[in-house]
């Protein structure tokens, strides 16, 4: 039980927190560096970025704009001006390379109070979650297109957690963090990562985007499971890595090609026999068993 | 363990599968009716919050907003601010200013709308002149101390338009017997609603609003036609023109409705100096015999 309630323990005890945590740490250190870098200007007055994740300008020059927005606005009957079509384009091609759900665990702020919720949840020792079909996302997102031709506005927005919080951070709080409070506390004690893994609209926008994204985790050295399980318990969409990591007698490679990994690299984080890396989805020839390198083992990381 | 167990296995799978699509759809249609009514009662206008210039007319705008910020990061006076998720009648994170407390102040570049990644805010205004926030509105004659009798003008002289947007009205004031009124008139056609006036307003609570134009003004049906334009876009009546009315006035009188009143023509063909002479007979009779209604 005790891998159940802290996965990555013996990596930690045995190769100390840092390495156990590499990813983790990055992660946060983009999540909190994209908030530093929209409050620079409010707090500092220094304006590197302005506006918010909706849509932003950088350094006066740069348009960035979230494309699921954009086509809200799209479905509305309202055409974008050109900063917001190049913002939009320069967004999805970022995500295509590099998965789309990135967005998601290195971007959203959200993320942060989910993740809180699962370390908490695991911590806890909660075990009961409703059952909710990880595909509601996609419904949602159906309904986040269907809502603003029917009711004449981006009726999603107003209540979208991801962007009502970044907002709220950025332009002033107000009663927003109720709504955050909400998903924490579903997050917590109804559904086991039931808002980004089930619900959110916007990371199943996202996870559309990782179709052929190239920058993957793979479980390269897989052969050396020692079937700890603590990859599953840490992962916010464990049902990503079977495959990749159980699959080879049914032919799967070892990159984790499902476009709802977040490349989050918590598993990589967690995993004593370094069986995980990242890489790109070409590196996905099944090597035998004695291939040089799963015998070169943790020498060869790169 | 009395279930079906002789249905096969792979219907019994598509059943769940079935069961379970359905109830994600059913779920996410319950909370996308809920939304979808909440969108209508989060749009519902209130009148103390303006848009920034240039920007779409109301549920156009809401529809086109993606509630970045821009406009209120490059308001240089910071008068902007975005819809809180809790406030009930704005669309959550749509940028509006309040007149009372900050107005707009007019600046010529319109910093505000240079970045708007949509067409929430038009940013082909190049004159801010042209822009129509709302519209000042002098809600209250009986507060407002123009209407009172005493010398304010506060709103006329802070009017970035001054002279065009607010004029002043001289009127008797007819408690004092020997004073004047100046009463502040607002013009829709050169009022833009920034709110200066509002904002300046020196009464405890404004006298003159700025309310949102579909607060502020009213509409003729469309069907509406105003006869002496179309008669002048026409250049000449479209229908049989209406009988000349004739007064009952003896020869070489004349009345004109709009203005000049009663006409005496000099029937000497020169002009009499001093008083003129009553142009009515002495006897009631002739009047009666002159009238041109009596014809037969």
């Amino acid at each position: 039980m005790a891998a159940n309630t802290q996965p990555g323990r013996k990596k930690r005890e045995s190769r100390g927190w840092l390495a156990a945590n590499r990813w983790l740490l990055l992660r946060r250190l983009s999540q909190v560096g994209i908030l530093g870098l929209f409050l620079l200007g409010p707090l500092a007055g220094i304006w590197i970025v302005k506006g918010n994740l909706s849509s932003s300008l950088t350094l006066d020059t740069l348009p960035l704009t979230d494309p699921h927005l954009l086509l809200q606005v799209l479905a509305s009957g309202q055409i974008p001006e050109w900063s917001g079509w190049i913002g939009a384009g320069i967004v999805l091609l970022f995500y295509l390379l590099v998965g789309g759900r990135l967005f998601c665990s290195w971007v959203c702020p959200v993320n942060l109070v989910t993740d809180l919720a699962a370390w908490l949840r695991r911590r806890l020792g909660i075990r009961q979650s409703a059952n909710l079909s990880r595909n509601t996302r996609y419904w949602m997102l159906g309904l986040t297109l269907v809502l603003p031709p029917v009711t004449g506005t981006i009726a999603w927005e107003l209540i979208n957690p991801v962007s009502l919080f970044h907002r709220g951070i950025i332009f002033g709080m107000g009663l927003a963090w109720t709504v955050i409070l909400a998903v924490f506390l579903f997050d917590l004690l109804v559904s086991k990562r039931g808002w980004c893994g089930r619900l959110c609209p916007v990371g199943a926008f996202y996870s559309l985007l990782a179709w052929k994204s190239v920058w993957r985790v793979s479980a390269r050295r897989r052969q050396q499971c020692d079937d700890c399980m603590d990859c599953f318990n840490v992962c916010p969409e464990p049902h990503v890595i079977r495959p990749a990591l159980k699959g080879e007698g049914k032919g799967f490679g070892p990159v984790i090609l499902d476009i709802n990994c977040t490349n989050c690299g918590r598993c990589i984080d967690v995993c004593d026999q370094d069986v995980f890396e990242f890489s790109t989805r070409f590196k996905n020839r099944i090597e035998s068993a004695g291939d040089p390198v799963t015998e070169g083992g943790k020498a060869s990381s790169s | 363990m009395t279930t079906q167990t002789d249905r096969p296995p792979r219907d019994a799978g598509r059943r769940q599968f079935l069961v379970d699509t359905l109830r994600s759809a059913c779920g996410v249609g319950l909370f996308g009716l809920g939304l979808g009514l909440f969108s209508g009662r989060a749009s519902s206008l209130p009148a103390m919050r303006l848009r920034p210039p240039g920007a779409l007319p109301e549920g156009e705008f809401e529809a086109a907003c993606i509630r970045c910020g821009l406009c209120v990061r490059d308001c240089p006076y910071d008068i902007l601010h975005l819809a809180d998720v809790a406030d009930q009648d704005l669309a959550t994170g749509t940028p509006y200013f309040i007149a009372r407390t900050d107005p707009c102040q007019m600046c010529e570049d319109i910093p505000c709308i240079q970045h708007c990644p949509t067409p929430a805010l038009d940013r082909g205004l190049d004159d801010i002149n042209e822009s129509r926030m709302g519209l000042a509105v002098l809600v209250d004659q009986e507060t407002c101390i123009a209407y009172l009798g005493l010398r304010c003008e506060v709103c006329f002289n802070i009017c970035p338009i001054r002279g065009e947007a607010i004029t002043l009205e001289y009127r008797h004031n007819p408690r004092s017997g020997k004073h004047a009124l100046f009463l502040p008139i607002v013009h829709s056609d050169a009022c833009t609603g920034c709110g200066l006036c509002e904002h300046a307003c020196i009464l405890d609570e404004a006298a003159i609003k700025v309310f949102p134009l579909k607060l502020a003004k009213g509409e003729l049906g469309k069907h509406y036609r105003l006869g002496w334009k179309e008669k002048a876009k026409h250049g000449g009546a479209l229908v049989t023109p209406d009988v000349e009315h004739h007064y009952n006035l003896p020869k070489g009188v004349e009345y004109d409705l709009q203005g000049k009143g009663l006409i005496i023509e000099d029937q000497a063909g020169k002009a009499k100096g001093g008083v003129p002479e009553t142009p009515f007979s002495s006897n009631p009779l002739d009047t009666l015999n002159n009238s041109s209604l009596g014809r037969p």
